[in-house]
Protein backbone atom coordinates (compact mmCIF):
# COMPACT_ATOMS: atom_id res chain seq x y z
CA UNK A 1 0.00 0.00 0.00
CA UNK A 2 2.71 2.43 1.02
CA UNK A 3 4.86 1.39 -1.88
CA UNK A 4 2.08 2.08 -4.32
CA UNK A 5 1.64 5.57 -2.85
CA UNK A 6 5.34 6.19 -3.28
CA UNK A 7 5.18 4.91 -6.85
CA UNK A 8 2.24 7.15 -7.54
CA UNK A 9 4.01 10.21 -6.18
CA UNK A 10 7.12 9.41 -8.18
CA UNK A 11 5.09 8.86 -11.35
CA UNK A 12 3.32 12.18 -10.90
CA UNK A 13 6.50 14.12 -10.21
CA UNK A 14 7.55 15.71 -13.46
CA UNK A 15 9.80 18.63 -14.18
CA UNK A 16 8.54 18.78 -17.73
CA UNK A 17 6.02 21.42 -18.69
CA UNK A 18 5.02 19.44 -21.79
CA UNK A 19 4.21 16.35 -19.73
CA UNK A 20 2.20 18.50 -17.36
CA UNK A 21 0.18 19.92 -20.26
CA UNK A 22 -0.27 16.47 -21.77
CA UNK A 23 -1.75 15.27 -18.50
CA UNK A 24 -3.80 18.28 -17.41
CA UNK A 25 -4.37 20.60 -20.39
CA UNK A 26 -3.78 18.60 -23.60
CA UNK A 27 -5.78 21.11 -25.63
CA UNK A 28 -3.01 23.68 -25.11
CA UNK A 29 -0.35 21.62 -26.88
CA UNK A 30 0.42 22.87 -30.40
CA UNK A 31 0.31 19.34 -31.79
CA UNK A 32 -2.65 17.87 -29.95
CA UNK A 33 -5.33 18.99 -32.39
CA UNK A 34 -6.01 16.37 -34.98
CA UNK A 35 -6.92 17.67 -38.39
CA UNK A 36 -10.33 16.39 -39.44
CA UNK A 37 -11.07 15.21 -42.91
CA UNK A 38 -7.65 13.77 -43.58
CA UNK A 39 -7.12 16.38 -46.31
CA UNK A 40 -6.63 13.58 -48.82
CA UNK A 41 -7.52 14.72 -52.29
CA UNK A 42 -8.11 18.26 -51.06
CA UNK A 43 -5.70 21.03 -51.97
CA UNK A 44 -2.77 21.31 -49.56
CA UNK A 45 -3.43 23.68 -46.68
CA UNK A 46 -2.24 27.20 -47.47
CA UNK A 47 -0.37 28.43 -44.39
CA UNK A 48 2.75 30.55 -44.03
CA UNK A 49 6.08 28.77 -44.23
CA UNK A 50 9.36 29.90 -42.82
CA UNK A 51 12.59 29.08 -44.57
CA UNK A 52 16.37 29.07 -44.46
CA UNK A 53 18.18 29.01 -41.17
CA UNK A 54 21.97 28.81 -41.10
CA UNK A 55 24.08 27.96 -38.09
CA UNK A 56 27.78 27.49 -37.60
CA UNK A 57 30.37 27.15 -34.92
CA UNK A 58 33.10 29.74 -34.50
CA UNK A 59 35.98 30.16 -32.10
CA UNK A 60 34.27 30.28 -28.70
CA UNK A 61 30.65 29.66 -29.60
CA UNK A 62 27.92 29.12 -32.15
CA UNK A 63 26.00 31.51 -34.37
CA UNK A 64 22.54 31.14 -35.87
CA UNK A 65 20.91 33.33 -38.50
CA UNK A 66 17.54 33.38 -40.24
CA UNK A 67 16.07 35.46 -43.05
CA UNK A 68 12.86 37.45 -42.59
CA UNK A 69 10.49 36.06 -45.22
CA UNK A 70 7.45 33.84 -44.74
CA UNK A 71 5.66 32.58 -47.83
CA UNK A 72 2.22 31.17 -48.52
CA UNK A 73 2.40 29.38 -51.84
CA UNK A 74 3.81 31.99 -54.22
CA UNK A 75 2.74 34.92 -52.00
CA UNK A 76 5.02 36.63 -49.51
CA UNK A 77 3.06 36.30 -46.28
CA UNK A 78 5.43 38.34 -44.13
CA UNK A 79 8.63 40.31 -44.51
CA UNK A 80 9.12 40.71 -40.79
CA UNK A 81 8.88 37.18 -39.44
CA UNK A 82 11.56 36.09 -37.00
CA UNK A 83 12.71 32.49 -37.22
CA UNK A 84 15.55 32.46 -34.70
CA UNK A 85 14.66 32.65 -31.01
CA UNK A 86 16.57 32.45 -27.75
CA UNK A 87 15.54 29.18 -26.07
CA UNK A 88 17.13 30.07 -22.74
CA UNK A 89 20.26 31.80 -21.51
CA UNK A 90 22.63 29.38 -23.25
CA UNK A 91 20.79 28.15 -26.32
CA UNK A 92 18.97 29.35 -29.42
CA UNK A 93 16.50 27.75 -31.76
CA UNK A 94 15.82 28.31 -35.44
CA UNK A 95 12.73 27.03 -37.20
CA UNK A 96 11.84 26.13 -40.77
CA UNK A 97 8.52 24.73 -41.96
CA UNK A 98 4.93 25.54 -41.05
CA UNK A 99 5.26 28.89 -39.31
CA UNK A 100 2.23 28.76 -37.00
CA UNK A 101 3.11 25.43 -35.46
CA UNK A 102 6.81 26.25 -35.37
CA UNK A 103 6.24 29.45 -33.41
CA UNK A 104 4.00 27.63 -30.93
CA UNK A 105 6.55 24.85 -30.57
CA UNK A 106 9.23 27.44 -29.89
CA UNK A 107 7.11 29.05 -27.20
CA UNK A 108 6.44 25.68 -25.64
CA UNK A 109 10.12 24.80 -25.74
CA UNK A 110 11.08 28.09 -24.08
CA UNK A 111 8.58 27.50 -21.27
CA UNK A 112 9.73 23.87 -21.00
CA UNK A 113 13.34 24.89 -20.32
CA UNK A 114 12.40 27.68 -17.91
CA UNK A 115 9.94 25.41 -16.12
CA UNK A 116 12.58 22.76 -15.58
CA UNK A 117 15.00 25.37 -14.30
CA UNK A 118 12.48 26.71 -11.79
CA UNK A 119 11.27 23.32 -10.56
CA UNK A 120 14.71 21.74 -10.26
CA UNK A 121 16.71 24.83 -9.35
CA UNK A 122 19.27 24.01 -12.02
CA UNK A 123 19.56 24.23 -15.80
CA UNK A 124 19.01 21.24 -18.04
CA UNK A 125 22.19 19.98 -19.73
CA UNK A 126 22.59 20.91 -23.40
CA UNK A 127 22.07 17.24 -24.38
CA UNK A 128 18.93 17.22 -22.25
CA UNK A 129 17.60 20.30 -24.01
CA UNK A 130 18.37 18.81 -27.42
CA UNK A 131 16.56 15.58 -26.49
CA UNK A 132 13.49 17.43 -25.20
CA UNK A 133 13.27 19.32 -28.48
CA UNK A 134 13.50 16.02 -30.36
CA UNK A 135 10.61 14.62 -28.33
CA UNK A 136 8.48 17.66 -29.18
CA UNK A 137 9.18 17.34 -32.88
CA UNK A 138 8.22 13.66 -32.66
CA UNK A 139 4.99 14.72 -30.98
CA UNK A 140 4.25 16.79 -34.07
CA UNK A 141 4.74 13.78 -36.40
CA UNK A 142 1.00 13.22 -37.08
CA UNK A 143 0.75 16.84 -38.22
CA UNK A 144 3.94 16.50 -40.26
CA UNK A 145 2.41 13.53 -42.10
CA UNK A 146 -0.45 15.82 -43.11
CA UNK A 147 1.98 18.35 -44.52
CA UNK A 148 2.46 20.61 -41.48
CA UNK A 149 6.06 19.77 -40.73
CA UNK A 150 8.41 21.76 -38.52
CA UNK A 151 12.16 21.30 -38.79
CA UNK A 152 14.23 23.06 -36.14
CA UNK A 153 17.90 23.72 -35.75
CA UNK A 154 19.23 23.94 -32.22
CA UNK A 155 22.47 25.51 -31.04
CA UNK A 156 23.82 26.13 -27.61
CA UNK A 157 26.85 26.49 -25.44
CA UNK A 158 27.67 23.35 -23.48
CA UNK A 159 28.74 24.88 -20.18
CA UNK A 160 30.18 21.65 -18.80
CA UNK A 161 32.29 20.91 -21.89
CA UNK A 162 32.99 24.60 -22.62
CA UNK A 163 32.14 24.38 -26.35
CA UNK A 164 29.37 25.51 -28.65
CA UNK A 165 27.35 22.65 -30.19
CA UNK A 166 24.86 22.31 -32.99
CA UNK A 167 21.95 19.87 -33.45
CA UNK A 168 19.73 19.20 -36.44
CA UNK A 169 16.48 17.20 -36.51
CA UNK A 170 14.28 15.31 -38.90
CA UNK A 171 10.46 15.31 -38.73
CA UNK A 172 10.45 12.08 -36.69
CA UNK A 173 12.39 13.82 -33.93
CA UNK A 174 15.68 12.19 -34.88
CA UNK A 175 18.49 14.26 -33.45
CA UNK A 176 21.85 14.63 -35.16
CA UNK A 177 24.80 16.53 -33.85
CA UNK A 178 26.39 18.68 -36.53
CA UNK A 179 29.99 19.75 -36.53
CA UNK A 180 31.15 22.92 -38.27
CA UNK A 181 27.85 24.16 -39.75
CA UNK A 182 24.35 23.26 -40.90
CA UNK A 183 21.35 24.78 -42.66
CA UNK A 184 17.63 23.97 -42.89
CA UNK A 185 14.77 25.20 -45.06
CA UNK A 186 14.07 25.45 -48.76
CA UNK A 187 17.05 27.73 -49.39
CA UNK A 188 19.37 25.49 -47.41
CA UNK A 189 21.01 23.85 -50.42
CA UNK A 190 22.28 27.20 -51.64
CA UNK A 191 23.27 28.44 -48.20
CA UNK A 192 25.07 25.18 -47.61
CA UNK A 193 27.18 25.62 -50.73
CA UNK A 194 28.21 29.07 -49.58
CA UNK A 195 29.02 27.82 -46.09
CA UNK A 196 31.21 25.03 -47.47
CA UNK A 197 33.34 27.59 -49.28
CA UNK A 198 33.37 30.36 -46.67
CA UNK A 199 33.47 28.59 -43.31
CA UNK A 200 36.84 27.96 -41.68
CA UNK A 201 37.69 26.50 -38.30
CA UNK A 202 38.02 29.05 -35.47
CA UNK A 203 36.38 31.97 -37.25
CA UNK A 204 36.09 35.14 -35.19
CA UNK A 205 32.56 36.14 -34.21
CA UNK A 206 32.65 39.06 -36.67
CA UNK A 207 33.82 36.83 -39.54
CA UNK A 208 31.16 34.25 -38.66
CA UNK A 209 28.54 36.98 -38.90
CA UNK A 210 29.61 38.00 -42.39
CA UNK A 211 29.77 34.33 -43.48
CA UNK A 212 26.20 33.86 -42.21
CA UNK A 213 24.93 36.96 -44.00
CA UNK A 214 26.67 35.96 -47.22
CA UNK A 215 25.24 32.43 -47.17
CA UNK A 216 21.75 33.79 -46.51
CA UNK A 217 22.27 36.18 -49.42
CA UNK A 218 23.11 33.21 -51.65
CA UNK A 219 20.02 31.38 -50.45
CA UNK A 220 17.83 34.41 -51.16
CA UNK A 221 19.45 34.77 -54.59
CA UNK A 222 18.25 31.37 -55.77
CA UNK A 223 15.32 30.44 -53.50
CA UNK A 224 12.17 32.51 -53.95
CA UNK A 225 10.98 31.61 -50.43
CA UNK A 226 14.02 33.20 -48.79
CA UNK A 227 14.22 36.96 -48.38
CA UNK A 228 17.45 38.87 -48.86
CA UNK A 229 18.59 41.93 -46.88
CA UNK A 230 15.98 44.66 -47.46
CA UNK A 231 17.71 48.05 -47.65
CA UNK A 232 14.45 49.89 -48.37
CA UNK A 233 12.67 48.67 -45.23
CA UNK A 234 15.93 48.38 -43.28
CA UNK A 235 15.28 44.70 -42.59
CA UNK A 236 18.26 42.53 -41.82
CA UNK A 237 18.47 38.85 -40.88
CA UNK A 238 17.91 37.86 -37.25
CA UNK A 239 21.21 36.64 -35.84
CA UNK A 240 22.07 35.25 -32.42
CA UNK A 241 25.46 34.24 -31.08
CA UNK A 242 25.92 31.97 -28.06
CA UNK A 243 29.18 31.81 -26.17
CA UNK A 244 30.19 31.27 -22.56
CA UNK A 245 28.58 34.54 -21.51
CA UNK A 246 25.23 33.46 -22.93
CA UNK A 247 23.03 34.12 -25.95
CA UNK A 248 23.15 37.58 -27.52
CA UNK A 249 21.11 39.06 -30.32
CA UNK A 250 23.36 40.80 -32.81
CA UNK A 251 22.18 44.44 -32.99
CA UNK A 252 20.74 45.85 -36.20
CA UNK A 253 23.63 48.26 -36.70
CA UNK A 254 26.13 45.39 -37.00
CA UNK A 255 23.79 43.48 -39.31
CA UNK A 256 23.22 46.53 -41.50
CA UNK A 257 26.98 46.96 -41.87
CA UNK A 258 27.54 43.27 -42.65
CA UNK A 259 24.65 43.19 -45.14
CA UNK A 260 25.76 46.37 -46.89
CA UNK A 261 29.31 44.97 -47.17
CA UNK A 262 27.96 41.85 -48.92
CA UNK A 263 25.71 43.87 -51.24
CA UNK A 264 28.55 46.24 -52.08
CA UNK A 265 31.02 43.46 -52.83
CA UNK A 266 28.49 41.81 -55.16
CA UNK A 267 27.72 45.11 -56.85
CA UNK A 268 31.40 45.72 -57.52
CA UNK A 269 31.88 42.17 -58.82
CA UNK A 270 28.91 42.75 -61.12
CA UNK A 271 28.64 39.11 -62.06
CA UNK A 272 25.53 37.30 -63.23
CA UNK A 273 25.80 34.27 -60.91
CA UNK B 1 -19.00 -0.30 13.74
CA UNK B 2 -17.45 2.14 16.11
CA UNK B 3 -19.40 5.29 16.82
CA UNK B 4 -17.42 8.50 16.30
CA UNK B 5 -17.32 10.94 19.19
CA UNK B 6 -18.97 14.23 18.44
CA UNK B 7 -16.52 17.11 18.16
CA UNK B 8 -17.93 20.57 17.59
CA UNK B 9 -16.71 22.36 14.45
CA UNK B 10 -15.30 25.17 16.56
CA UNK B 11 -13.20 22.73 18.53
CA UNK B 12 -12.10 20.88 15.41
CA UNK B 13 -10.90 24.05 13.68
CA UNK B 14 -9.23 25.31 16.81
CA UNK B 15 -7.34 22.03 17.23
CA UNK B 16 -6.21 22.11 13.65
CA UNK B 17 -5.09 25.72 13.87
CA UNK B 18 -3.15 25.01 17.07
CA UNK B 19 -1.52 22.02 15.43
CA UNK B 20 -0.47 24.03 12.36
CA UNK B 21 0.76 26.98 14.44
CA UNK B 22 2.91 24.68 16.53
CA UNK B 23 4.50 23.18 13.42
CA UNK B 24 5.26 26.60 11.94
CA UNK B 25 6.65 28.02 15.19
CA UNK B 26 9.37 25.36 15.23
CA UNK B 27 10.91 26.68 12.01
CA UNK B 28 13.27 29.57 11.52
CA UNK B 29 12.06 32.88 10.17
CA UNK B 30 11.93 34.29 6.69
CA UNK B 31 11.83 38.00 5.86
CA UNK B 32 10.56 39.61 2.66
CA UNK B 33 11.31 43.32 2.35
CA UNK B 34 10.22 45.74 -0.34
CA UNK B 35 12.87 48.40 -0.95
CA UNK B 36 13.98 50.95 -3.52
CA UNK B 37 15.94 48.43 -5.65
CA UNK B 38 13.19 45.82 -5.59
CA UNK B 39 12.24 43.11 -3.14
CA UNK B 40 14.77 41.29 -0.96
CA UNK B 41 13.98 37.81 0.41
CA UNK B 42 16.14 36.60 3.28
CA UNK B 43 15.93 33.32 5.18
CA UNK B 44 18.00 31.56 7.75
CA UNK B 45 18.69 28.28 6.05
CA UNK B 46 21.77 26.14 6.55
CA UNK B 47 21.01 23.95 3.54
CA UNK B 48 22.48 25.18 0.25
CA UNK B 49 20.05 23.15 -1.85
CA UNK B 50 16.75 22.82 0.02
CA UNK B 51 15.40 26.26 -0.64
CA UNK B 52 12.80 28.23 1.29
CA UNK B 53 12.80 30.95 -1.35
CA UNK B 54 12.06 30.31 -4.99
CA UNK B 55 11.25 31.85 -8.35
CA UNK B 56 7.69 31.49 -9.59
CA UNK B 57 7.61 33.72 -12.65
CA UNK B 58 9.17 36.78 -14.27
CA UNK B 59 8.37 39.22 -11.48
CA UNK B 60 7.06 36.84 -8.83
CA UNK B 61 8.89 35.07 -6.03
CA UNK B 62 7.83 32.74 -3.26
CA UNK B 63 9.04 32.34 0.32
CA UNK B 64 7.84 29.88 2.90
CA UNK B 65 8.33 28.52 6.39
CA UNK B 66 7.14 25.25 7.85
CA UNK B 67 7.27 21.72 6.51
CA UNK B 68 9.56 21.43 3.52
CA UNK B 69 7.60 18.79 1.60
CA UNK B 70 4.39 20.74 1.96
CA UNK B 71 5.63 24.14 0.88
CA UNK B 72 7.77 22.61 -1.86
CA UNK B 73 4.70 20.99 -3.38
CA UNK B 74 2.91 24.33 -3.16
CA UNK B 75 5.84 26.06 -4.84
CA UNK B 76 5.84 23.55 -7.69
CA UNK B 77 2.09 23.90 -8.07
CA UNK B 78 2.60 27.67 -8.24
CA UNK B 79 5.24 27.36 -10.96
CA UNK B 80 2.89 25.11 -12.95
CA UNK B 81 -0.03 27.48 -12.50
CA UNK B 82 2.07 30.46 -13.59
CA UNK B 83 3.66 28.71 -16.57
CA UNK B 84 0.34 27.36 -17.87
CA UNK B 85 -1.26 30.77 -17.49
CA UNK B 86 1.62 32.61 -19.13
CA UNK B 87 1.74 30.08 -21.96
CA UNK B 88 -1.97 30.10 -22.69
CA UNK B 89 -2.56 33.86 -22.25
CA UNK B 90 0.49 36.06 -22.11
CA UNK B 91 3.43 36.51 -19.79
CA UNK B 92 2.10 39.78 -18.40
CA UNK B 93 -1.19 38.14 -17.43
CA UNK B 94 0.52 36.23 -14.63
CA UNK B 95 0.06 38.21 -11.43
CA UNK B 96 0.85 37.69 -7.77
CA UNK B 97 -2.78 38.38 -6.93
CA UNK B 98 -3.97 35.48 -9.09
CA UNK B 99 -1.35 33.16 -7.69
CA UNK B 100 -2.04 34.19 -4.11
CA UNK B 101 -5.74 33.54 -4.47
CA UNK B 102 -5.07 30.08 -5.89
CA UNK B 103 -2.82 29.39 -2.90
CA UNK B 104 -5.46 30.74 -0.53
CA UNK B 105 -8.08 28.45 -2.03
CA UNK B 106 -5.92 25.35 -1.87
CA UNK B 107 -4.72 26.06 1.67
CA UNK B 108 -8.31 26.72 2.74
CA UNK B 109 -9.53 23.51 1.11
CA UNK B 110 -6.80 21.46 2.77
CA UNK B 111 -7.48 23.10 6.13
CA UNK B 112 -11.17 22.24 6.17
CA UNK B 113 -11.33 19.00 4.22
CA UNK B 114 -8.13 17.06 4.83
CA UNK B 115 -7.11 15.06 7.87
CA UNK B 116 -4.25 17.38 8.64
CA UNK B 117 -3.76 21.02 7.68
CA UNK B 118 -0.59 22.21 5.94
CA UNK B 119 1.97 23.39 8.48
CA UNK B 120 3.15 26.25 6.30
CA UNK B 121 3.06 29.97 5.94
CA UNK B 122 3.75 31.52 2.56
CA UNK B 123 4.62 34.86 1.09
CA UNK B 124 4.05 35.73 -2.56
CA UNK B 125 5.96 38.80 -3.75
CA UNK B 126 5.67 40.64 -7.03
CA UNK B 127 8.01 43.44 -7.96
CA UNK B 128 6.52 46.38 -9.86
CA UNK B 129 8.06 49.18 -11.92
CA UNK B 130 8.03 51.35 -8.80
CA UNK B 131 7.60 50.68 -5.14
CA UNK B 132 3.92 51.62 -4.99
CA UNK B 133 3.22 48.75 -7.39
CA UNK B 134 5.02 46.07 -5.38
CA UNK B 135 2.71 43.40 -4.03
CA UNK B 136 3.36 41.32 -0.94
CA UNK B 137 0.82 38.70 0.07
CA UNK B 138 1.05 36.63 3.19
CA UNK B 139 -0.86 33.35 3.31
CA UNK B 140 -1.43 31.28 6.39
CA UNK B 141 -2.21 27.56 6.85
CA UNK B 142 -6.00 28.13 6.94
CA UNK B 143 -6.13 30.01 3.65
CA UNK B 144 -6.26 33.50 5.16
CA UNK B 145 -4.68 36.03 2.88
CA UNK B 146 -3.28 39.41 3.83
CA UNK B 147 -2.04 42.16 1.54
CA UNK B 148 1.04 43.59 3.23
CA UNK B 149 3.02 46.73 2.57
CA UNK B 150 6.73 47.24 3.04
CA UNK B 151 7.62 43.84 4.55
CA UNK B 152 6.48 40.36 5.66
CA UNK B 153 7.98 38.28 8.44
CA UNK B 154 7.02 34.64 8.93
CA UNK B 155 8.11 31.71 11.07
CA UNK B 156 9.26 31.00 14.57
CA UNK B 157 10.05 34.35 16.14
CA UNK B 158 7.91 36.37 13.75
CA UNK B 159 6.81 38.93 16.36
CA UNK B 160 10.30 39.67 17.61
CA UNK B 161 11.82 39.86 14.12
CA UNK B 162 8.94 41.93 12.90
CA UNK B 163 9.35 44.63 15.54
CA UNK B 164 13.10 44.86 14.83
CA UNK B 165 12.43 45.34 11.13
CA UNK B 166 9.58 47.76 11.66
CA UNK B 167 11.98 50.02 13.56
CA UNK B 168 14.50 50.17 10.71
CA UNK B 169 12.37 50.01 7.58
CA UNK B 170 12.41 52.88 5.10
CA UNK B 171 11.18 53.05 1.54
CA UNK B 172 14.56 54.30 0.33
CA UNK B 173 16.54 51.20 1.37
CA UNK B 174 18.81 49.60 -1.22
CA UNK B 175 19.31 45.82 -1.45
CA UNK B 176 22.39 45.85 0.80
CA UNK B 177 20.61 47.86 3.50
CA UNK B 178 17.47 45.75 3.24
CA UNK B 179 19.44 42.52 3.65
CA UNK B 180 21.38 44.03 6.56
CA UNK B 181 18.14 45.04 8.21
CA UNK B 182 16.70 41.56 7.69
CA UNK B 183 19.80 40.03 9.25
CA UNK B 184 19.57 42.36 12.21
CA UNK B 185 16.04 41.18 12.76
CA UNK B 186 16.80 37.49 12.23
CA UNK B 187 19.85 37.40 14.48
CA UNK B 188 18.53 36.92 18.01
CA UNK B 189 19.74 39.61 20.37
CA UNK B 190 22.19 38.20 22.89
CA UNK B 191 21.62 38.41 26.61
CA UNK B 192 23.51 41.23 28.30
CA UNK B 193 25.51 43.69 26.26
CA UNK B 194 27.31 41.18 24.03
CA UNK B 195 26.86 42.10 20.39
CA UNK B 196 24.77 39.67 18.36
CA UNK B 197 26.84 37.21 16.35
CA UNK B 198 26.18 37.78 12.65
CA UNK B 199 25.14 34.70 10.67
CA UNK B 200 27.81 33.49 8.24
CA UNK B 201 26.77 33.71 4.55
CA UNK B 202 26.64 29.91 4.41
CA UNK B 203 23.74 29.82 6.87
CA UNK B 204 21.72 32.33 4.86
CA UNK B 205 19.52 32.11 1.84
CA UNK B 206 19.18 35.42 0.04
CA UNK B 207 17.38 36.19 -3.19
CA UNK B 208 16.21 39.41 -4.79
CA UNK B 209 13.56 40.52 -7.22
CA UNK B 210 15.38 43.18 -9.18
CA UNK B 211 13.15 46.12 -10.12
CA UNK B 212 15.35 46.98 -13.10
CA UNK B 213 16.33 43.54 -14.35
CA UNK B 214 15.53 44.47 -17.97
CA UNK B 215 17.98 47.33 -18.09
CA UNK B 216 20.65 45.98 -15.73
CA UNK B 217 20.76 42.33 -16.82
CA UNK B 218 18.74 42.27 -20.01
CA UNK B 219 16.38 39.70 -18.54
CA UNK B 220 12.66 39.93 -17.89
CA UNK B 221 13.20 37.43 -15.08
CA UNK B 222 13.70 39.62 -12.05
CA UNK B 223 14.51 36.80 -9.61
CA UNK B 224 18.14 36.25 -8.72
CA UNK B 225 19.48 33.94 -6.05
CA UNK B 226 22.66 35.21 -4.39
CA UNK B 227 25.46 32.76 -3.65
CA UNK B 228 27.81 33.05 -0.68
CA UNK B 229 30.25 35.25 -2.57
CA UNK B 230 27.43 37.56 -3.73
CA UNK B 231 26.15 37.88 -0.17
CA UNK B 232 29.59 38.66 1.19
CA UNK B 233 30.11 41.24 -1.55
CA UNK B 234 26.69 42.79 -0.99
CA UNK B 235 27.24 43.17 2.75
CA UNK B 236 30.84 44.33 2.47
Amino acid sequence: MQESTANQVAANATSSFTEHLQRDRPELLPFSRSLQGGASGAAPLQVPHATTIVAMSYGGGVLMAGDRRATMGNIIASRHIEKVFPADHFSVLGIAGTAGIAIDLTRLFQVELEHYEKIEGTQLSLEGKANRLGAMIRGNLPMALQGLAVVPLFAGFDTSAGVGRLFSYDVTGGRYEEHEHHTVGSGSVFARGALKKLWRPNLSAADALSVAVESLYDAADDDSATGGPDTVRQLWPVVYTVDRTGARRVPDAELAAASRAVIEARTIAGREA
Amino acid sequence: MTQQFYVSPEQLMKDRADFARKGIARGRSVVVISCADGIALVAENPSPSLHKIGEIYDKIAFAAVGKYNEFESLRQAGVRYADVRGYSYDREDVTARGLASVYAQSLGAVFTAEQKPFEVELAVAEVGPDQAEDHLYRLTFDGSIADEHSFVVMGGQADKVSSAIEAGWQASLGFADAVRLALKGLTPAQEGDQPAAPSPPGALEVAVLDRRSESSRGSRRAFRRLNDADITALLA
